[in-house]
């Protein structure tokens, strides 16, 4: 569908190594941080700096398996929300109601994939607005429950997950548990994503449904799953995040949109196709990097804010070009 | 990479003079360093119905009898703190029989809404008194000397750039915050101390002020501020600022503009390490417990919420023709000190309560405020 390439570009290109350019930008990135901050390079740095992107990274891992089936999902950030205003009103305080509170938030989180998924494959509502939807329903559902202000606190149980540390680690000395969550969730997506039939069969949907229908995806089950790993994406970031700082009642706030521009820097292809975990990977830590720099410089926040945009732009225009010259 | 940086560097100098305008005001910063220290008058333990300054309005000619009816325009029940302050209003208007009916219209934070309400009430005919807690300044002047035409007015919490309102209730006011905090991190560190300033965002008038004052302060007194940086209110955002600034460097005093993402910038140090600085916080239940649970050396400057009892009682002694404080009710500002913490801390509360509520004597405390 796209331009073909013509032969000398391709022989050009056979010279340059063909690496995604959201690594090249995150090393620049990391480079800048560097400069600014040697202390970067010690575990405390960089510890810190993947504790604070595990939440979006997760976020953004699932969010690729709905861009890369040919649609959106808005409702993780509002799901962050409910699952950590929640978490704070079941577990009341009991620090034992901990064993229960979080499968009961991965079951909400991937309740509200099904619902999702269910709601675009069989009432036919676009992804965008079905899951805006889904946004402002609870939102809502969070605000009922919690009176508009926080009602409780997190044990410290819940919030080993995204608050302790496993110290005594030979060579990093300590590793956050939330970066071993990372670890394996962002693993297990990647695997199921580009090794296992489910992978192809999204991107198949993605592409062209109808000659995925034809070749026999069962396209419905595909995009529901699609949505549901998106859903629990959703409820392990609010987990982590409600770990990492406590309880707030617009913690998810933004979230939705920086876990797809993630998987866009990454090279997910919006309306479907094309998206790779590790690259929305590599997109959560680019992002995060950007706040990262734009904190250690010290600018204003207006500033910041136009620099933050400035950015985004540039290296979502540099991935478009690069598709473009690859022709996929 | 390099450009990019020298180009923002530049375009952040271009930018900077833009901000702070108008909001370090030397009078107004003396003015309110005074009220801090002066003495209130009225009933004593009952700061809600107290007063700083001793001009007082006559009512008994404005000729309205009870039981009467109180509209009031609210900007917005948006966050924690005016969660409180709504709760401490219905349950004031509980108390007083010459309140008959009482008609509440959320503007939920817009401008717009909030005229066009205003404009709604008037036009309704049944309001008798109005009470509006103007969104913002400016944009609420007119709609507000509209009411003042129609009846009675009292003016709460932010005010109105028009004096026709019986009376405009507040406390102390920003400069007063900014001051009681600074004031305390210099007497609890040396001279040339690391102080990081944590703000929520720019451009918000009563948070300004804080800032100014409290930034007036800490420079006067050859403090090294090493930072002012904007969380947004966000925890998460919060507690990364913090992580990020202790990696450069120590720091000796944490001041900020607003208490709620406090917990969230102690926990940084704990997390990190470190032993926990000067802290300055603010009224919100969970930072006053975990300042008695580590013992911290901090303090608690408070905007206090029960000033959204006295605009209910201001309501109440114009329907009832008494004289009340005007025209300008200014309220006492009582910051939280070791020496009274542990008058303040209940476990019971939620963690954002606003201890400096002046509600523990009413009727349905705690369980209206969401205690158990």
């Amino acid at each position: 569908m796209t331009d073909r390439a013509d032969p000398s570009g391709a022989r050009e290109r056979r010279r340059l190594p063909q690496i995604n350019p959201v690594w090249v930008l995150l090393a620049a990135l990391i480079a800048a941080i560097i400069f600014m901050n040697p202390g970067f390079v010690e575990p405390t740095g960089y510890m810190n700096f993947l504790k604070r992107a595990a939440p979006l990274a997760i976020l953004a891992a699932g969010q690729v398996y709905v861009i890369t089936s040919g649609g959106f999902d808005l409702s993780v950030g509002s799901l962050i929300t409910l699952v950590v205003v929640g978490s704070s009103m079941l577990t009341n305080n009991d620090p034992a109601a901990t064993y229960w509170v979080v499968p009961v938030m991965l079951g909400i989180g991937v309740g509200v994939g099904a619902i999702n998924g269910l709601i675009v494959c069989f009432l036919r509502v676009p992804s965008l607005i079905a899951t805006l939807g889904m946004m402002i329903t609870l939102n809502g559902l969070a605000f009922l429950w919690s009176g508009g202000a926080p009602r409780g606190y997190l044990p410290d149980t819940f919030r080993f997950f995204g608050r302790e540390l496993i110290r005594d680690v030979p060579l990093v000395r300590f590793i956050p548990v939330s970066v071993i969550v990372l670890v394996v969730v962002v693993g297990l997506f990647a695997w199921l994503m580009h090794r296992t039939n489910l992978g192809r069969q999204v991107h198949a949907i993605g592409d062209n449904p109808v000659a995925a229908r034809l070749a026999g995806v069962a396209v419905n089950r595909v995009r529901i799953t699609a949505f549901v790993l998106s859903g629990l994406s959703g409820a392990i970031a609010g987990i982590l995040l409600g770990g990492f700082a406590g309880v707030s009642t617009d913690v998810g706030t933004g979230y939705e949109l920086q876990a797809i521009t993630a998987a866009v820097l990454g090279g997910a292809q919006l309306l479907g196709g094309r998206g790779s975990v590790p690259a929305a990977f590599g997109g959560a830590l680019a992002l995060t990097a950007i706040f990262t720099l734009l904190n250690f410089l010290g600018l204003p926040q207006p500033v910041r804010q136009v620099v933050q945009g400035l950015i985004l732009i540039a290296a979502v225009a540099l991935a478009m070009h690069r598709r473009k010259q690859t022709g996929t | 990479m390099k450009h990019l940086l020298l180009a923002t560097g530049a375009l952040a100098l271009g930018l900077a003079p833009l901000h702070a305008q108008n909001f370090d005001d030397p009078e107004e910063f003396a003015k309110q360093q005074e009220q801090l220290q002066a003495e209130s008058m009225g009933p004593e333990g009952q700061p809600w119905v107290q007063h700083i300054g001793g001009d007082m309005v006559e009512t008994a000619d404005l000729g309205i009898e009870g039981p009467a009816t109180v509209c009031f325009s609210n900007a917005g029940v948006n966050n924690p703190w005016r969660v409180v302050g709504y709760t401490n209003m219905t349950e004031e208007v509980e108390n007083h029989d010459s309140i008959g009916e009482f008609i509440h219209v959320d503007a939920e934070g817009s401008d717009d809404k909030q005229i066009a309400d205003i404009d709604d009430l008037l036009a309704g005919g049944d309001c008798d008194v109005m009470i509006v807690s103007p969104n913002t300044t400016a944009a609420l002047t007119p709609a507000v000397e509209r009411a003042c035409e129609a009846m009675p007015v009292i003016v709460f919490d932010r005010g109105v750039n028009t004096d026709c309102p019986v009376t405009f209730i507040h406390p102390v006011g920003g400069y007063g915050f900014g001051i009681q905090g600074a004031e305390f991190i210099v007497d609890n560190v040396e001279e040339g101390a690391n102080v990081l300033m944590l703000r929520i965002l720019p451009g918000v008038d009563v948070l300004e002020t804080r800032y100014s004052a409290g930034r007036r302060i800490l420079d006067e007194a050859g403090m090294n501020i090493v930072g002012a940086e904007f969380t947004d209110g966000d925890n998460a955002k919060t507690k990364s600022i913090v992580e990020d600034y202790l990696m450069r460097g120590d720091i000796d005093a944490v001041w900020m503009d607003a208490g709620a993402t406090a917990v969230a910038a102690i926990e940084a140090f704990e997390d990190s390490g470190y032993d926990i600085p000067v802290f300055v916080g603010e009224d919100q239940q969970d930072f006053l417990r975990k300042w008695q649970d580590k013992g911290l050396t901090a303090i608690a400057p408070t905007y206090p919420t029960y000033q959204w009892r006295t605009a209910v009682i201001a309501a109440a002694r114009v329907i009832e023709g008494e004289a009340l404080p005007g025209p300008e009710w200014v309220l006492p500002q009582p910051a939280i000190t070791q020496e009274n913490l542990d008058e303040y801390v209940n476990p019971a509360m939620p963690p954002l309560h606003y201890a400096m509520c002046g509600c523990e004597d009413m009727a349905n405390y705690p369980e209206a405020w969401g205690g158990n």
